[in-house]
């Protein structure tokens, strides 16, 4: 649906550093994917190449089957329409009414009069917000200034919808209505949906993939799962540390232990099964647990587990622990036999 | 109460008051033809706006700096040769127009640029993102979202053309700024210059409180 291909982009005013720097990745149809980074990262850049608001320095951005460059006004005007946009700041129009803001993009294709009111009732009632069509954005909470947004960015029934750090000026409890509501358009309606932000949190509970941004580079992607709980770069292991806290036992940190130092990863159901002491039992091996975690990203449960195993066959221990699923990374070096 | 105002002629004043309010509507309704679009253009035209064009948004503003730098009596007095070629004539109502939106308009037409700066950008990008040709964001989103701001700048430029067509009196322009000065002043009736004076205080008074009402009607922020 989406992909860009050895994408640059400077500014002008940038001082010559490239806010983007050769990146190369593609957004299936009906897929989740998130853009993570830190402020100044290139996240805003990345997003705005989609619709056409940036144009790149080089490389291509390619949309629905179109080299969004290469579209005359027109184009973009109608790929724009495919695309809808929520924004930070919700950055609706404080002279519209409610009903008036998710009119607008409607009205500016052109659509008539009645079916502009029909279709606006509809999109409102989608968002939960049909008794305040009357009113104006001023009189509206956050996360219904929100909803209004993501009303108008589906007016004109696009297949993507881009969020620009939709949820990061709203609270918590807002935070996590708005993603159900984003969830929700992509499954029902099987839009595809970027996200850009800088909380990890937000892309563990709605991403199927995600790019890790750097300094206008991409220095890891893959599926949510794999880069939450296999994070390859620094920072992508900055971002995990930031919403799970570290979790303990590395190496270096805290008292000295005998044995091998390992990671347990459980996915899915084997995070509920008792593999462990059965293991353990089996191979005569002792561990004890320096630090770890349970939690889910989605629906998928996970566990961590940092162990120090001691005695009886810790090869054999291993291999019996892979072999029911878990993976197992040796945290103080040499290679898992 | 007609002891103190002896020299008081009140169909005079009426009439120079009639004359006051035509120079001001017919020169405030030509200094928003005028001035409003030269405002949009100059914010269009502006570093980073969406017509940005150094060399136009330069011209434009250095004539609107001129023209804002000549004090309006002298304006009034340099414009005569352009007055009459344009209206017949440099005395009267219609003799003073032409140098009171000359006067008005660039001033306005800096407010107006004022105001639109302080349109939030991100609802300019969103009305982009929707897929706005320019002149609907500017029609759709820029005016509306600005017009509070606008309306703020009419009701100054309004009471600032209020002191203009005193002061247009000078060249024979009518009005009551024109009876103030040639009663009040010259044949020292001061009875005559505190009327004019009250009645131009109600008249700035009057344009200020229709002003504030009109933008809260408009501001929904």
């Amino acid at each position: 649906m989406i992909s860009f291909d050895a994408v640059s982009k400077t500014y002008a005013q940038g001082g010559g550093r490239a806010a983007l720097d050769g990146v190369a990745l593609s957004v299936a149809a009906g897929e989740v994917f998130g853009v993570i980074g830190a402020s100044g990262a290139g996240k805003s850049t990345l997003i705005r190449l989609i619709n056409g608001l940036e144009t790149p320095s080089a490389g291509t951005v390619r949309v629905d089957g179109d080299d969004v460059a290469a579209l005359d006004v027109d184009g973009l005007r109608d790929l724009r329409r495919r695309v809808g946009m929520i924004f930070q700041h919700f950055n609706l129009l404080s002279s519209k009414t409610v009903a008036g803001n998710v009119a607008f993009p409607l009205k500016l294709a052109g659509m008539p009069r009645e079916a502009v009111k029909r279709r606006t009732a509809e999109l409102l009632d989608r968002v939960g917000l049909s008794e305040l069509a009357g009113r104006y954005p001023a009189q509206l909470s956050g996360g219904q200034k929100q909803r209004v947004g993501v009303a108008r960015a589906l007016a004109t029934g696009p297949k993507v919808l881009l969020c620009d750090e939709a949820t990061s000026a709203l609270d918590p409890e807002t935070t996590e209505q708005i993603l159900e509501l984003i969830s929700g358009l992509n499954r029902e309606l099987g839009l595809t949906i970027v996200l850009i932000t800088h909380e990890m949190d937000v892309v563990r509970r709605v991403c199927d993939r995600v790019a890790v941004l750097e300094a206008g580079k991409v220095v890891e992607i893959g599926a949510v799962e794999d880069v939450f709980l296999h994070p390859q770069s620094p920072t992508a292991r900055r971002f995990v540390r930031e919403v799970d806290g570290p979790l303990g036992g590395e190496p270096g940190e805290g008292a000295a232990v005998d044995g091998r130092l390992v990671r347990l990863t459980f996915r899915g159901d084997a995070t509920y099964r008792p593999i462990l002491g059965a293991v353990a039992r089996e191979t005569g091996v002792d561990y004890s647990i320096l630090g770890g975690r349970i939690h889910r990203l989605r629906d998928t449960p996970y566990g961590q587990l940092t162990l120090s195993l001691t005695g009886g066959d810790v090869a054999a221990a291993i291999a019996r622990l892979t072999a029911e699923g878990v993976r197992v990374d040796l945290l103080d070096g040499g290679a898992a036999r | 109460m007609n002891a103190l105002l002896v020299n008081i002629d009140w169909a005079e004043i009426g009439r120079a008051t009639l004359d006051t309010l035509a120079m001001l509507g017919g020169a405030m309704a030509l200094t928003v033809v005028l001035g409003l679009p030269l405002g949009v253009i100059l914010f269009l035209t502006g570093p980073g706006q969406m017509l940005r064009n150094r060399v136009a948004n330069g011209a434009l503003s250095l004539a609107v700096n001129i023209l804002r730098s000549v004090p309006f009596v002298i304006l009034l007095i340099v414009m005569i040769p352009l007055t009459v070629a344009l209206v017949g004539t440099s005395l009267g109502v219609a003799g003073a127009i032409p140098p009171l939106v000359v006067g008005a308009a660039p001033f306005f037409a800096r407010l107006v640029e004022t105001a639109l700066r302080e349109v939030d950008k991100g609802v300019i990008e969103a009305s982009f993102a929707m897929g706005a040709r320019r002149r609907q964001v500017v029609l759709g989103a820029l005016l509306p979202e600005a017009m509070p701001g606008i309306i703020a700048a009419a009701t100054v430029t309004a009471i600032a053309l209020v002191s203009y067509t005193a002061m247009a009196g000078v060249v024979g322009a009518g009005g009551l700024g024109d009876l103030a000065i040639r009663f009040g002043y010259q044949r020292f009736q001061t009875d005559v210059m505190v009327v004019t004076v009250v009645l131009l205080l109600i008249l700035v008074q009057a344009l200020q409180m229709i002003g504030e009402a009109v933008v809260r009607k408009v501001s929904h922020r």
